[in-house]
């Protein structure tokens, strides 16, 4: 199916494209007051990081809302980015389908040039007001100040007023950037749905923004950049053959500068070399040497069908530009403030994989428990090219997955195993491609398309089993404490006491330690060193068996940060994925091992928990740690056999309620 | 308290033995742990001799291996110091002192009474002594009795006094003391034909001003809800002893069950002591489920504590005979329980003049 804007971009001849939303503006999301402000306000801030971006600046946005009367309010929306020169400005803000994005193929927040032109309109609309836009370039002395109005018959824009003026924000003269200010008919809402609700799930993904929100009572809210590193700039590609539709084909060829069909196929599209160019054209049955402007729509048609029963390679997918694992983190605990969780899973970013002609790739992340409040359904942030969704989150491909996945498996709760879970956590799914599939034009939600619900599926479950494992990891941790209690204050007690009765001197009690615990003890530990900037991890291995033991342990560390001098004692390996492995050898009964590494270069907090692994040893015989994953060196063990539980007293269900 | 040596010792020398075991098992770098006996209702037996419930042969293991055994076994090895510190200096203490004194064991101290009172009773179960031989009693629990009765008290200063519990006692009646072994009273006569143990001080307190001691020539013991130890021990001596028939008059409900059990058959709780606490020919005429619907009498409905509480007592072995079983089904299905006051919904004589004597009727009593 064409896109709605390129239908109506066919449709311009009979009716203007700006008429048209004026009279269906929800196509675009302004179906209710509420909605409208926070959608208007979305598209200016994309606007804005994306400007930003393609110019390499960190990107500076604020945000004001004011409150004029119940109905009426005032929105403005200021960047540091490039600036627009004055020429361009009338048709970026004032033109619905201009934009430089419309024909290119990129991974960007806004692809069809529509959004701030129709904000404009809205305002408008709503209350027949001019929009207010400034813009500076660096080149410039002075900015460009323009009121704005569209002509909805013509498409076209309509400066009403022009200034030049020095632009100064606090005193401090602007070297460049954008500011839009317009009125809507809007009403303001908090909670769930809110302009803040928006504005810090945009912090979370765009870690490199600092976003700064002036609410209607003026209290200001600042979301600070975690990072200084821009985001790796997506790359512009021609479109991929596959996935391509009609609309887009006609549009194509009528536009193309190509005077030959051959030459058309293979400079406009990826992955098409002259043989599969000549190759499509045999198979369409039209001649190679036809003008593009010349193609009937029956033969649009036939090189389509022809391009679907040629193979032609994958697209390439480098021109993505995920956010990162370590920096979905670093969004993440940025925006959470002051709410303290217990655990953020390791985020996984998919490797790019290929949907129709498309690429697109799948980020995921999972915070979980501490001060997250414990009996809700957990909260489901989702993202499309770095753009919060926030509305139709049951349409929503995202959505889907995460009810269709069962939870309790991964220790939250969820009625029946399907439908969202409840628990204290925050579940994060990013999906990005040069072309995103929504249900419908507002970009709301991500369309539930099978591959993009397959890789969803695993980026969630990857996160997922990590956070099982560091639950498990605690429950054994609570177990493990609680036979600590008992052989470090029960015992000796004990042992003190029956001796005094007894007026004997206290026994050896090393035995009965081991008897009890009977485990290899492994504990970890991680310290951040603020001032040499070092990040210091402590392994701990206990033997609290009886025996002598021999085992291997293996931590998985980010390889380009271990600071290899400082692995004690010597490591037996390190592998180049970042596994060190250490071989411990004939450890005593109640000996202990450290083992400590530390990394350089790490932020406080990017590494708080030690990924360990035990290997060579009876997995039952341990605690704190899991079996080396894969059949990576592991032998087989018997199990041992414990001895027959006999009925435990203090356990046994009584009925004393007599007496 | 005076100590007269012989049982004392042999308390002192058998937990002094619970001592060795535990320092034996730590010297040989093994778990510490105790064997006990379950003191479940899965585990309580007929024993034919004496005619009442003791615990079977089915025991459980209290070891340090789990953090639950492991704090009991360091507060046993607390409670045996104190225990022997206490007969040492010829001191002794309540139940609920013994409870405050672990305040000051630090990890040890126990986190309810039940808790310590339980741990008392588990000792009395290894050592087959009585709580009374480690010192330990409990809090007077003043049980009233009223009735041509006669008996001669030691009380604290040694002195022996004789009184009659009809004519020498004022309208609450003699108060049972916690202890009520023949060094303490001693029964000289009686003239009565049988006791009634009644559960609540209203429905005890109707038949004394209804005069029914005199008019059935009874003796009324007020049970308190479930029985202490020592009321308990009282009416088995009467009965015993003077060979009175005992009759309880209860409310109807679980509980009330519960509590003839106690008194007729042994209490879970203390089935190591059944033979000395229970009286086994004790009939039951409280209010049952057919007298519910029989005398027509006012009731509340079972709630779900109660319903749990008769389910369970269909599988409780000393309920396990035709009557109790079609009392409790009964119960169940009708979803009823009633009050022995309930009675004076015909009148304040109602139950002496009519309900009384017709139960004891039909217990053969008179």
């Amino acid at each position: 199916m064409a896109t709605i804007a390129e239908e109506l971009a066919r449709k311009q001849k009979e009716i203007s494209v700006s008429e048209f939303f004026e009279r269906n503006r929800q196509i675009l999301g302004f179906d209710s007051t509420v909605k409208a402000l926070i959608v208007a306000i979305k598209e200016a801030v994309d606007n804005s990081l994306d400007a930003c971006e393609e110019a390499s600046i960190l990107p500076d946005v604020s945000v004001t809302i004011s409150k004029l009367d119940q109905t009426e309010f005032r929105v403005s929306v200021r960047d540091n980015g490039p600036g627009i020169v004055r020429a361009q400005m009338p048709n970026v803000f004032g033109r619905l389908l201009y934009g430089s994005r419309f024909h290119a193929i990129r991974q960007s927040r806004g692809q069809q040039g529509i959004g701030i032109s129709a904000v404009v309109m809205y305002s408008q609309i709503t209350t027949g007001k001019a929009t207010h836009i400034r813009s500076k370039i660096a080149e410039s002395d002075v900015s460009n100040d323009i009121d704005l109005t569209i002509d909805t018959k013509k498409n076209r824009p309509v400066v009403v007023r022009e200034d030049h003026l020095i632009w100064e924000e606090g005193g401090t003269r602007v070297d460049h950037g954008t500011l839009i200010e317009f009125n809507l008919g809007a009403r303001y809402v908090t909670g769930k749905q809110s302009v803040m609700e928006y504005l810090r799930s945009t912090a979370v993904v765009n870690p490199h923004a600092t976003i700064r929100y002036t609410d209607p009572e003026g209290k200001v809210y600042n979301f600070d950049r975690a990072t200084q590193t821009m985001p790796p700039k997506a790359v512009e590609v021609k479109p991929h053959p596959y996935g391509l539709e009609i609309g887009t084909l006609i549009n194509m060829l009528a536009y193309t500068q190509e005077k030959r069909l051959s030459l058309f196929l293979r400079n406009e599209f990826s992955r098409i070399s002259d043989r599969v160019a000549r190759e499509i054209c045999e198979k369409a049955m039209v001649s190679p040497d036809r003008r593009p402007k010349d193609i009937s729509l029956e033969q649009a048609k036939a090189i389509l069908a022809a391009i679907a029963q040629t193979k032609i390679m994958a697209p390439q997918t480098d021109c993505l530009s995920p956010i990162g694992e370590a920096l979905i983190k670093r969004g993440l605990k940025n925006v959470l403030g002051t709410l303290r969780p217990e655990f953020y899973a390791q985020p996984v970013t998919r490797p790019p994989a290929v949907n129709g002609g498309n690429p697109y790739q799948v980020e995921a992340g999972i915070v979980y428990g501490g001060e997250l409040p414990p009996d809700q359904p957990v909260t489901i942030m989702r993202y499309a090219n770095r753009v919060p969704l926030l509305y139709q989150q049951g349409a929503c491909a995202t959505t889907q997955v995460v009810g269709a996945i069962d939870w309790r498996r991964y220790g939250l709760e969820q009625r029946g195993g399907t439908g969202i879970p409840y628990g204290p956590a925050v579940i994060l799914v990013h999906v990005l491609s040069t072309k995103l599939p929504f249900t419908s034009e507002s970009k709301e939600a991500i369309a539930p398309i099978p591959n993009i619900m397959e890789e969803i599926d695993l980026a969630l479950r990857t996160c997922a089993r990590n956070l099982k494992s560091h639950l498990n990891k605690k429950e054994t941790k609570s177990r493990a404490a609680v036979k600590f209690d008992i052989v470090t204050e029960i015992i000796p007690k004990i042992a003190e006491k029956t001796s005094k009765i007894l007026e004997r001197p206290v026994p050896d009690i090393s035995r009965t330690i081991t008897k009890i615990m009977n485990v290899v003890f492994i504990e970890d530990s991680v310290e951040y060193d603020q001032k040499k900037k070092l990040t210091k991890a402590t392994i701990r291995v206990r033997n609290y068996t009886a025996r002598k033991q021999e085992l291997k342990v293996h931590a998985l560390v980010p390889r380009e940060y271990i600071d290899s001098g400082s692995i004690y004692p010597e490591p037996a390996e390190i592998a180049d994925d970042g596994k060190i492995m250490w071989d411990i050898k004939k450890m005593q009964s109640l000996q202990t091992v450290e083992c400590t590494f530390a990394m350089k270069g790490l932020e406080r907090d990017d590494y708080t928990e030690n990924e360990v692994y035990v290997s060579d040893i009876n997995p039952a015989t341990v605690i704190g740690a899991e079996t080396l994953p894969g059949d990576w060196g592991i032998k087989t063990f018997e199990f041992e056999e414990t001895e027959e539980e006999e009925a435990d007293y203090d356990e046994e269900e009584g009925e004393l309620s007599e007496e | 308290m005076k100590n007269d040596g012989e049982p004392m010792s042999v308390a002192l020398e058998k937990l002094t033995e619970i001592a060795e075991t535990i320092y034996g098992q730590l010297d040989s770098g093994d778990i510490p742990k105790m064997s006990l006996p379950l003191r479940t209702k899965g585990n309580i037996r007929f024993d034919n001799k004496t005619n009442v419930w003791k615990y079977g042969k089915a025991t459980g293991v209290r070891s340090a291996k789990k953090a639950v055994g492991a704090y009991m076994l360091l507060r046993t090895m607390h409670m045996l110091e104190f225990i022997g510190d206490m007969i040492s200096d010829s001191k002794s203490s309540t139940l609920r002192e013994m409870y405050y004194i672990s305040e000051g064991w630090g990890k040890a101290k126990f986190n309810s009474q039940d808790e310590s009172d339980k741990l008392a009773e588990d000792l009395e179960i290894i050592t087959k002594c009585l709580r009374e031989d480690f010192k330990l009693r409990p809090e007077e629990d003043g049980a009233r009795v009223i009735g041509n009765l006669t008996l001669e008290e030691t009380d604290r200063k040694g002195k022996k006094k004789r009184m009659n519990c009809r004519d020498d006692v004022g309208d609450s009646g003699y108060s049972v003391p916690y202890n009520v072994e023949s060094d303490k009273i001693k029964l000289i006569s009686h003239d009565a034909d049988f006791i009634i143990a009644i559960e609540t001080g209203g429905m005890f307190d109707r038949l004394v001003e209804n005069g029914f001691d005199e008019d059935f020539r009874s003796v009324l013991v007020h049970l308190k809800g479930q029985p202490a130890r020592s009321t308990r021990r009282f009416i088995k001596r009467l009965n015993e002893e003077l060979k009175l028939p005992v009759v309880t008059f209860t409310d109807g409900d679980p509980w009330s069950f519960r509590i003839h059990a106690s008194v007729a058959y042994g209490a879970i709780k203390t089935a190591h002591i059944s033979e000395y606490l229970a009286t086994p020919t004790a009939e039951f005429i409280g209010i049952t489920a057919s007298d519910i619907l029989n005398y027509d009498l006012p009731t509340d409905k079972l709630s779900d504590v109660d319903i749990k509480a008769l389910e369970a007592e269909l599988t409780d072995p000393r309920f396990r005979d035709p009557f109790w079983k079609t009392e409790i089904e009964t119960m169940l299905e009708n979803k009823k329980k009633a009050e022995q006051q309930a009675l004076a919904k015909y009148g304040l004589d109602y139950v002496t003049d009519t309900y009384l004597p017709e139960k004891l009727t039909q217990a053969g009593i008179i």
